[in-house]
């Protein structure tokens, strides 16, 4: 197969990966198990940010999101991030995405958590689908004229690797087997590893396994131990029902009882951003305060639940059989984003030349606590930006070998690695359960129970509290210590955590 | 406290391979979907059906659990529906049949090959050659339309999707709306409402099977007629 890019994943991330590249005139293959309409990035909810209020700047914006990730973040990194997000914006609207709009040319905007001022642009509470329906239809437009190439049904097998780096990969068909090898960069945007959980707010099909793959292969991660607790999620069968932020964004409360009364504990311990305060903090009280807490929502007008919640309030309706409008949701943190992932640099290239990663899959932007609205715009942005190193790169080489694929983990060992996962992963964590978790773990084959004791590895041996990495053994935050980037390496025995300086903002 | 259920499932291997009926006992509460149900099933070891035989996975599609992926759509009782919003106290006597669609090809059991939805997409040459134009005043019909989950239960019923043969059926109208709304005129839009109406409005007996049945309750009718007024009648 002649040069091209490679992009594994066809989400936000990757359908913008391989924009960038067919725009370019380079031919992208596009690969996923599902179309791109069953990805993760239709569920997202409440919005995308950028500064375009009056009253903000993309500087402003830059510091609420370094703040929000307590200074782990690459600043670099989420200096362009945050300056390229009006421009995302009103590329979306010339797709067509159907954000609310005040006026005829301005997206309306609203208060979304981490947040004082309005940044968050949104399509009532259906902002991700609304987003991947225009996106999609620009990707069909290439397709049509032969720049994208989609392999449905297929999923990524392993990398080639030659002398200076990754060559291509390999692909499987689904249900047949049948392998196809392909030459090029390759760009992964294979979501976040929420199969090594079970039933986390996201999709089925984000289970780790690329980068469960990949990190065998020699492919180093990084902080992976940072992984974002919604606080406000809802038991369902199977899952957890997201509950958006956008319900507090436009007015929602949470509270527990006292004495039979509601005591709204986020306003009275926290009156600055109260029920908006980061995911971190609210995640973190919740677990501290150990009783059922309840999101309020019965205040709002009707008109908040049809022109800007409506996709939470038939949520609520159909998966709960709770009316929002009339009861509380009791709601509990559940395991939402994942702010580590593969390790890649400012432009998104990782350790290997070649290779690159974008979106929730990769350790980019969020540092140790995504803000809420950051997500839509780091696939959007990672996903470009993983690209155009990949077209700066150029391709590889031909005569890379492939590497083995993984066999599929059985349902006993997914269910059992998931078990241990949650034991040893939770809200809060000791060394007690982190070695515990490790020493299960290694009676268990296959790279996903590998990829959790990597994950693993980094929460115990970074020993402070920052973030969503919460140590009950070691509380405090250590900036001198710990204000670096975990790195968790595979040489093929052995996994090794070290600690990198996070580079000075230019 | 457990709602006792079984669910009977059309199994197939793979293409070409002689289907068969075999049964599963659920104990999953009745506040369960039968997407749970089924990855219930599934994670069994060791997997056994009704009669304590053992029992290959069951395959079939399943992505968001939560209707917004359009994933796990199948046949429940005879009807079009997407496995994570049928609800197994729906089904008082307790017995659930599932079969995959039936105007698909089956890969295996309830997974079903629905790449023609994608083609006939691409055919409409539905996308947009210039920026989009957004007038304020068919925003939220323009937003329904863009919540299509191309599941493809409205095919399902329809009469006349796989018999005619180039037909796309109530989804593509549907998805049809938004774009042609937005398209600003020209040599495109013009593109698009001849292929609209070679795909969709000569296809289309009117037999209002779609109107019903979209697991999202989109406006089915409501955008069929729009996208007819701007594609056909120039509106």
């Amino acid at each position: 197969m002649s040069a091209r890019a490679i992009v594994v994943g066809s989400g936000l991330a990757g359908l913008f990966a391989a924009l960038e590249a067919a725009e370019q005139g380079v031919p992208a293959a596009l690969i996923s198990v599902r179309p791109s309409e069953r990805a993760q990035s239709v569920m997202a909810e409440g919005g995308i940010n950028a500064a375009l209020g009056e009253d903000d700047s993309t500087e402003n914006h830059y510091n609420d999101t370094m703040a929000a990730g307590r200074f782990l973040a690459d600043p670099n990194a989420v200096c362009k991030l945050t300056a390229a997000a009006p421009g995302i914006v009103r590329r979306l609207l010339d797709l067509g995405v159907l954000f609310n709009m005040r006026g005829h040319d301005e997206p309306e905007l609203r208060y979304f958590g981490g947040q004082k001022i309005k940044r968050t642009v949104f399509a009532q509470s259906g902002s991700g689908k609304q987003i991947m329906s225009a996106v999609i239809q620009e990707a069909r437009k290439y397709e049509a004229r032969g720049l994208i190439t989609r392999y449905d049904r297929h999923a990524f097998a392993g990398l080639a690797v030659g002398d200076n780096g990754c060559t291509g990969c390999s692909i499987r068909k689904a249900y047949s087997g049948e392998m196809t090898y392909l030459h090029g960069s390759v760009i992964i945007a294979a979501g976040g590893m929420h199969g090594l959980f079970g039933g986390t707010t996201g999709s089925l099909d984000n289970s780790g396994a690329v980068t469960a793959a990949l990190f065998r292969t020699g492919v180093p991660l990084a902080n992976g131990e940072f992984i974002q607790y919604h606080p406000t999620t809802a038991a369902m069968p199977g899952k957890r029902l997201l509950i958006s932020e956008a319900a507090r964004g436009e007015g929602g409360r949470l509270f527990v009882l006292r004495d039979g009364k509601p005591y709204y504990f986020m306003e009275d311990r926290y009156p600055e951003l109260g029920n908006l305060s980061p995911r971190d903090v609210i995640s973190r009280e919740m677990w501290s305060l150990g009783e059922q807490v309840y999101l309020d929502l019965t205040g709002l007008p009707d008109e908040v639940f049809r022109a800007r919640l409506s996709d939470t309030l038939d949520d609520c309706l159909t998966h709960l059989r709770i009316d929002p409008r009339q009861n509380p949701i009791p709601v509990a943190p559940g395991v939402h984003y994942f702010m580590g992932g593969i390790f890649v640099d400012e432009n998104h290239r990782t350790a290997f030349p070649g290779l690159y990663a974008a979106g929730e899959c990769c350790c980019q932007y969020h540092g140790a606590n995504r803000l809420g609205g950051n997500s839509l715009l780091g696939a959007i942005f990672g996903g470009i930006a993983a690209a155009h190193s990949a077209l700066a790169d150029g391709p590889q080489a031909i005569g890379g070998e492939y590497l083995p694929p993984d066999t599929e983990q059985s349902a006993e060992d997914r269910i059992a690695t998931q078990t241990i996962v949650r034991d040893a992963l939770g809200i809060a964590r000791d060394r007690a359960e982190l070695e515990n978790g490790i020493a299960t773990l290694e009676g268990l084959p296959g790279s996903m129970p590998l990829l959790a004791r990597a994950i693993m590895t980094g929460a115990l041996e970074r020993r402070e509290s920052r973030g969503a990495h919460l140590r009950t053994d070691y509380l405090e935050q250590n900036d001198t210590g710990f204000r670096k980037t975990t790195v968790v390496s595979y040489d093929g025995g052995t996994i090794s955590a070290r600690f990198e300086n996070i580079p000075e903002r230019r | 406290m457990g709602f006792r259920c079984s669910l009977k499932i059309k199994r197939q291997e793979k293409p070409g391979a002689a289907p068969y009926w075999q049964t599963f006992s659920s104990e999953a509460g009745g506040e369960a979907t039968v997407a749970a149900a089924l990855r219930e099933i599934n994670d069994r070891t060791p997997l056994t059906d009704l009669d304590g035989g053992r029992a290959m996975p069951i395959s079939w599609e399943c992505a968001c659990l939560q209707r917004k992926c359009g994933a796990c759509a199948m046949r429940v009782n005879g009807a079009p529906r997407l496995a994570c919003s049928a609800f197994l106290s729906e089904f008082p006597g307790g017995e659930i049949v599932l079969e995959p669609l039936g105007k698909f090809p089956v890969i295996s059991d309830l997974t079903v090959d629905r790449s023609v939805i994608f083609e006939r997409m691409k055919q409409a040459r539905l996308w947009l050659e210039e920026k989009a134009y957004l007038s304020g005043r068919r925003h939220e019909v323009s937003y329904q339309s863009a919540r299509c989950l191309m599941c493809g239960c409205c095919l399902e019923v329809c009469p006349n999707f796989g018999a005619a043969e180039d037909f796309g059926g109530a989804l593509l109208s549907v998805n049809a709306y938004r774009t042609l709304e937005q398209s600003s005129g020209g040599g495109h839009k013009k593109e698009m409402s001849e292929a609209y109406r070679k795909l969709y409005f000569s296809g289309c007996g009117g037999s209002l099977a779609c109107h019903q049945i979209c697991p999202l309750e989109l406006p089915v009718e409501e955008l069929l007629l729009r996208s007819n007024a701007v594609a056909v009648w120039g509106r």
